[in-house]
């Protein structure tokens, strides 16, 4: 896999809740022609294909019927930043409501998003509408989590997977769809005869394959899967990601991965990024995450993980963290994981730390030097490796 | 997370508990708490019969963990409402067996005394507790109901032990929340008020249908914690069902696999994740990914579970197993105990597999 290319840092300090991330070289474009012509220009190898910066989404709280006045927000993303690079699968873990899955919708530009950029070749795509709207669009898909409710029971599988095409024509011509199709049924290894049946006559890991079909069909750049094995037995979930794996090798793509399993996002992707509350905690490699984490958040969710080894259990550390998950539409002030954290100060409540290699690992060669948003970052072993 | 188990029963000649010790063993007083024998559960549906459990052989003793591990359809589920006797029945059928609690054949036992035996004696705590809770009444009301009912207690007593018994489960400022409704509270609060509920009366038996499988890990490992603990302090024999292999390591003391209705292995808890005798658990274990190590690509079971319409002939798992041989495709393996090469028993362990020597010997 494609080492991700160094972050470039700017010399001057920035304001900004993550000074690290790397300067988008914007595209400028003059029509909506030249837009869509370098959308569509392939991604080379490494090369970020999607930069999210200070993504804000902020949903209103409305009081009255009549005379709606707002009187809050739940800030579902509340600025983050991020990059994907080309070939890549970058995962994405977090508890529900930390708004993993918002994120993905925002990507898709499902949502509107309140505030902040995501670069797709250059261009601002919150920004775009129109033909080059659809140029993004079709470059990336999503395969979504719950293969029960994401198939239309009335259309036949044929149609599902197909019904991409009726928007994108040009992607394959009308004569050539049902082969298309059966091409992609082989693709995700169920029988290509079953193009005339239903969703209800298919389990639940050959409906995912169907989910997976209906992505590809597009021959898109980038997959945003969001849960896409949560609802499936073990035995199966294994087949699912073997298949996702093999795809990604097959047809180059760049996965944004996101799920609560620690496990599976750990066996899937290069980077991780952990996400609490609408901000991300930490972001780096699986190794860096996993065997090196240094946010006390991530410590406490890869320790609460149980391990599949009943020796383990003695002499596993356990970090059991008290309460809920605060509520998103009045978050703590400062860091917002203080509420919960052991090592939470005076300085915890009143700055926000910033997203960013830790001081003191700066400019040392240790996989602890990698971006965490805590003051009091600190390496620590929880999970058993080392 | 340090615990051993509180009684093993393991007598002089090798008998465990997994063993279908005759009930009248009276003599060395230690018939276990709850022993599930040859049941077979089966749903009347359209022009066919859906055979759930065919011939589930299993028993929990006083203060230990039994894990029920298998995925959906195995019928693990259908078991715990066998035993409850909350199974939807018609469609749902006990077609055979026999369910023995504390010495008692409860199968036999008319309608009104099994209902007292239920949450006083056994309790069970479902998979999602929104569902499963009144959204209508306060859950003040819902935990003093068990009191009301069971015992006869008014109102009043009976509000005073459901605020007694939700900081026992360590529900912040239970006095206040009494008159709370199920909806006003998270997932990991609202499955504690269920853990609240199945204690209530001090049951013996309680059975955890996935209790966590629908929270986050970091509230999965409170409450988790917190009924591990609570098991310690009162005793009770626990069944826990799970399709999670990890938090099957983390607290059973012995394992059940399930697969299309029939147990496949049992095993103690340390012996199954080292030496799997059954290919399917072998299988199960490779295919989970793991947190401490980055692997290569997952093993992963080829096929599908079987309809429990058309279970296949012979061995359920044949399809999808990498040993099958011709005996597999038409002999029904029975659950045979499971030894060393040199014929030493390994207590507790069986496997219902042909070929188990060469699964667990390599």
């Amino acid at each position: 896999m494609a080492e991700p290319t160094k972050l470039a840092k700017d010399d001057e300090p920035k304001d900004d809740a993550t000074p690290n991330v790397s300067k988008v070289e914007t595209v400028k474009v003059a029509s909506e022609e030249e837009a869509v012509e370098v959308l569509d220009a392939p991604a080379q190898r490494g090369e970020p294909v999607l930069q999210v910066r200070n993504l804000v989404k902020h949903f209103p709280l409305t009081q009255g019927i009549l005379f709606k006045k707002q009187i809050g927000a739940v800030k579902a993303v509340d600025g983050i930043s991020f990059d994907l690079y080309q070939g890549e699968t970058l995962g994405i873990v977090g508890e529900s409501g930390c708004g993993k899955s918002t994120v993905a919708k925002l990507l898709m530009n499902l949502e509107q998003a309140t505030a902040g950029e995501i670069f797709y070749k250059g261009q601002d795509i919150t920004k775009l509408s129109g033909r080059a709207l659809k140029a993004v669009r079709r470059n990336i898909q999503m395969v979504f989590q719950d293969p029960y409710t994401s198939l239309n029971p009335r259309m036949t599988v044929g149609d599902i997977i197909g019904e991409p095409f009726d928007i994108h024509p040009e992607v394959a011509p009308k004569g050539d769809r049902r082969r298309r199709v059966q091409e992609l049924l082989d693709v995700v290894g169920l029988n290509p005869e079953y193009i005339n049946r239903y969703p209800h006559q298919f389990s639940g890991g050959q409906r995912q394959r169907i989910g997976i079909a209906r992505g590809l069909a597009l021959n898109p750049e980038i997959i945003i899967c969001d849960e896409p094995v949560s609802a499936l037995d073990v035995s199966v979930q294994a087949q699912v990601i073997n298949l996702m794996e093999r795809l990604q090798d097959e047809f180059n793509l760049s996965y944004i991965f996101i799920a609560h399993d620690l496990s599976i996002v750990r066996h899937i992707s290069d980077r991780v990024g952990v996400m609490y509350l609408g901000k991300m905690a930490e972001i780096g490699t699986d190794q860096q995450i996993y065997d090196h984490p240094t946010h006390p958040y991530t410590q406490a969710l890869l320790s609460a993980v149980p391990v599949p080894d009943p020796d383990a259990r003695d002499h596993r550390e356990r970090i059991i963290l008290t309460g809920d998950v605060p509520s998103p539409a009045n978050p703590p002030s400062g860091c917002r994981f203080r509420t919960r954290c052991w090592k939470a100060e005076d300085k915890c409540a009143k700055e926000v730390p910033l997203l960013a290699v830790p001081e003191r690992f700066k400019g040392v060669d240790t996989p602890a030097a990698h971006e965490s948003a805590c003051h009091f970052a600190e390496e620590k072993d929880v999970v058993g490796a080392a | 997370m340090s615990r051993t188990p509180v009684t093993k029963h393991d007598e002089g000649d090798g008998m465990t508990s997994l063993e279908m010790a005759p009930t009248n063993a009276g003599a060395d007083g230690a018939a276990p708490l709850l022993e599930v024998r040859d049941l077979h559960v089966e749903f009347a549906v359209r022009d066919s019969v859906t055979k759930a459990v065919n011939g589930v052989n299993y028993s929990v003793n006083a203060g230990e963990t039994l894990a029920v591990l298998g995925e959906s359809g195995s019928g693990k589920s259908v078991t715990a409402q066998a035993i409850m006797g909350i199974l939807d029945s018609p469609p749902g059928r006990i077609a055979k067996g026999e369910i023995f609690f504390q010495g008692q054949d409860i199968l036999r036992l008319p309608e009104n005394e099994r209902r007292k035996l239920r949450g006083a004696k056994m309790a069970m705590i479902f998979q999602d507790a929104l569902s499963s809770l009144n959204p209508v009444l306060s859950v003040g009301f819902q935990l003093g109901e068990m009191f009301r009912a069971h015992q006869g207690m008014s109102r009043k007593d009976a509000k005073a032990k459901a605020i007694e018994l939700m900081d026992r489960v360590r529900i912040p400022a239970a006095a206040q929340r009494v008159g709370d409704y199920p909806h006003q509270f998270s997932g990991g609060m609202r499955q504690r008020i269920m853990i609240a509920m199945a204690l209530a009366l001090e049951p013996d038996l309680i059975i955890a249908d996935e209790p966590t499988t629908a929270l986050d890990v970091t509230v999965q490992a409170q409450v988790m914690d917190l009924l591990a603990e609570l098991q310690r302090e009162y005793n009770m024999g626990l069944i826990l069902i799970t399709h999670d292999l990890g938090v099957v390591a983390d607290v059973a003391d012995k394992i059940a696999v399930m697969y299309a209705g029939r147990i496949v292995e049992t095993a103690p808890v340390h012996e199954l994740y080292k030496r799997p005798a059954h290919p399917y658990t072998k299988g199960l274990l490779e295919s989970i990914p793991r947190l401490d190590h980055k692997g290569q690509e997952l093993y992963a079971i080829k096929g599908l579970p079987p309809n429990l319409q058309a279970i296949p002939p012979g061995c359920a798992f044949n399809p999808r197993c990498t040993m099958a041989q011709d005996v597999c495709r038409t002999d029904v393996p029975p659950l045979v105990p499971v030894t060393e090469l040199d014929g030493t028993e390994l207590p507790g362990r069986h496997s219902a597999c042909h070929f188990w020597k060469e699964t667990i010997h390599g």
